[in-house]
């Protein structure tokens, strides 16, 4: 039987706006992956903590108070000093343009803005799932 | 109906057919495709519907509504530092706002300074920061705090940052007795929906009640709460979930406020409402209205007896939600309308939406226009002419009603569960929040809903919008300002203060004076709520989705 696909859902930093980050983790479960969501105002070593102990394929961060450049960032960088590098990073939020080529340098792999449809997310994850 | 006429209607059926086999509001309230006085036969206009200005407040909460006064056009700012904020702040009132509405970032929001670790990376993002009443004084520099009101979203540290504003204006020589505005100060929102919470609900109830109080002696022209369905509404919400929610919210705070032993006709004159302004435009003014009924009828039987405790006055902000990162010129035109909803439903102050908020703050521009769109149904529409001037209608009366109806279905849901707070602590009303988002967010996905740009009418071309920079700098000056406050204050004093707060939040009076006392010596935001923080313990909620 196929391994299921696990993913850690997680909001980083003080940004309370769940309301993506719930939709996610429910089309991801009913499109047949395990789910894990960490629930608010995690740091960053909080995500990359609960992505060791759960042993996760992706990790998907939502965020919609514009702190991602910060917040995206520190969590990539932690995950390749714990060498969990090959952890697929995908971003969701008010992220503006510009500001994409840069996260998907620091290892977001996929960033999903306003107007994405849950569809779209689970074929990025299934396609670029690395583990 | 003449027989040409039935014979016309034959005809178009069978050529025309409905091309849906259901009709329904946003929030799925099955609808006819015709509404009659059949459907609205056991109303009583007198005692049901009646005159604006007199119960149930129906039609309006004042007897000229717009005649007499326009509805405040208050745009929601805050972005950097308290300077970059200031300097919008006399943008947007030289461009003819003409009420105030501050936007703070994350930090402030949970009641810690900039320099905090946890603040990290979202200094100014979304919203201004503000850790002092030094930053309150730069914020408000210039603008008379003693002719505009200022309104102000903020919850859990609402009583420090509201002491902010009072001695910043006593500082100034202007009595806290003629100051206007307004706290959120909306708790159980943030348990509910949007999640910015710092204390467990007691507490949390407590300094509520508390600023309820200070205000009704103190600072008699201050709205204590604004309690909010807006952020219910962004969470996911029905339109009647945001209904029943918020009024049942608005209660619970009335009961706990008649607990503690305040008069209710004492307090329940400051309390106000604010609203979402979603895309169904009848369904949307039929909240409102339903709104100013219940909240009557319920406040009387309270026991409220003074005309200005039943009125249900209310902010609206047309909903952020649904905004489109793609083609987003287009969002003018949604919120156009949203903000048409809100004017008709009888709102008293009104933000508009900037067309690039799907993808980051707004510029100046943008913002400019989201005024001007209120500008111009306030200057060129007529609608301002005439009070609801949809009351009466077989269909807006009919949704009123039901939305009435279900609203009271929710409020004994709720009871069944044991009230508002044990709702919460069982997560009700946030499963129920989930449920509506998803099921809206799959609607679409399956385009059984369609949203202009996004699933229908799409364009592939980049999306050309300038983004709002900001100064870079802010962050360092703000935190060599409370570097340098923390150095030159009296620190005996502030401590001394610090360790009355303490004390005091450890018994049972109210914090206000003792807060206020902390800020006038410069007590920051972190070091007055870490105290609150150390008595009162954190909330944590359980992450279900």
């Amino acid at each position: 039987m196929e391994k299921k696909i696990r993913v850690l859902i997680a909001k980083p930093g003080l940004d309370g706006h769940d309301r993506g980050a719930k939709i996610v983790a429910r089309a991801l479960r009913d499109a047949g992956m395990e789910v894990i969501y960490t629930g608010l105002h995690q740091t960053a070593e909080m995500i990359v903590e609960t992505a060791v102990q759960e042993d996760v394929d992706v990790i998907g961060l939502s965020l919609l108070s514009g702190a991602h450049m910060t917040l995206f960032r520190d969590v990539t960088k932690l995950l390749k000093e714990k060498g969990m590098g090959d952890v697929l990073v995908v971003g969701g939020g008010i992220i503006p343009e510009e500001d994409i080529p840069a996260l998907k340098k620091a290892g977001v792999a996929g960033c999903f803005g306003p107007g994405t449809t849950c569809e779209d997310i689970v074929e990025f994850i299934k396609k670029n799932v690395k583990r | 109906m003449t027989e040409k006429g039935k014979k016309t209607d034959a005809s178009a059926s069978e050529n025309m057919p409905e091309m849906k086999t259901k009709f329904e509001t946003l929030s799925g309230i099955p609808l006819k495709s015709l509404y009659t006085p059949k459907d609205i036969s056991d109303l009583d206009y007198d005692k049901d519907i009646g005159i604006p200005g007199e119960y149930p407040f129906l039609r309006g909460v004042h007897s000229t509504m717009y005649r007499g006064r326009l509805w405040t056009m208050r745009q929601f700012a805050g972005f950097g530092s308290a300077e970059e904020t200031n300097h919008r702040y006399k943008y947007l009132l030289n461009h003819g706002e003409t009420g105030l509405s501050v936007a703070f970032d994350y930090p402030t929001l949970y009641g810690y300074d900039t320099d905090h670790p946890l603040a990290r990376g979202e200094f100014g993002k979304c919203g201004v920061a503000i850790s002092s009443l030094k930053d309150m004084e730069i914020l408000f520099s210039g603008i008379h705090v003693d002719k505009i009101t200022t309104s102000m979203t903020i919850n859990g540290p609402a009583a420090i940052v509201w002491g902010f504003y009072i001695a910043n204006a006593e500082n100034r020589g202007i009595d806290r007795r003629v100051i206007g505005g307004t706290i959120q100060n909306d708790i159980l929102k943030e348990y509910i929906a949007q999640k910015s919470y710092i204390f467990p609900p007691e507490p949390s109830m407590r300094l509520i009640v508390d600023t309820f109080e200070f205000g009704s002696k103190e600072v008699p022209c201050w709205n204590t709460i604004s309690i909010s369905g807006y952020h219910i509404r962004e969470a996911g919400s029905t339109a009647v979930q945001e209904l029943a929610f918020t009024l049942g919210d608005g209660l619970e705070y009335v009961r706990w406020a008649v607990k503690r032993g305040l008069k209710i006709d004492d307090f329940a004159p400051r309390l106000s409402f604010f609203f979402n302004a979603h895309n169904d435009f009848f369904e949307e003014i039929a909240k409102y209205r339903a709104a100013r009924r219940i909240w009557a009828k319920e406040l009387k039987a309270l026991g409220a007896k003074k005309p200005r405790s039943l009125l249900m006055r209310f902010h609206t902000q047309t909903a952020g939600c649904t905004l489109t990162a793609q083609q987003p010129e287009i969002n003018i035109v949604r919120v156009t309308m949203q903000a048409l909803a809100a004017v008709l439903g009888g709102t008293q102050s009104l933000h508009t939406n900037s067309m690039d908020e799907a993808l980051a703050l707004p510029s100046e521009k943008a913002v400019r226009i989201a005024l001007r769109t209120q500008q111009i149904i306030a200057e060129e529409s007529g609608v301002t002419n005439t009070i609801d001037p949809l009351g009466g209608s077989y269909y807006v009366e009919w949704l009123t009603d039901k939305m009435e109806n279900e609203t009271y279905k929710y409020f004994d849901r709720v009871e069944k569960l044991g009230g508002v707070i044990p709702a919460i602590e069982k997560g009700f009303f946030q499963r129920e929040i989930a449920e509506a988002a998803y099921k809206y967010q799959k609607e679409t996905d399956e385009n059984k809903r369609f949203i202009v740009g996004v699933n229908k009418y799409k364009m592939d071309e980049p999306v050309e919008i300038p983004i709002l920079k900001m100064d870079e700098k802010g962050e360092e000056r703000q935190i060599n300002r409370l570097k340098k406050l923390r150095k030159d204050r009296d620190n005996a004093k502030f401590e001394r203060n610090l360790g009355r707060l303490r004390k005091a939040a450890e018994g049972d009076e109210n914090l206000m004076p003792y807060i206020l006392d902390c800020v006038h010596s410069y007590a920051t935001l972190g070091e007055t709520c870490g105290v609150l923080r150390e008595v009162f313990g954190e909330y944590k909620e359980p992450a279900i989705y």
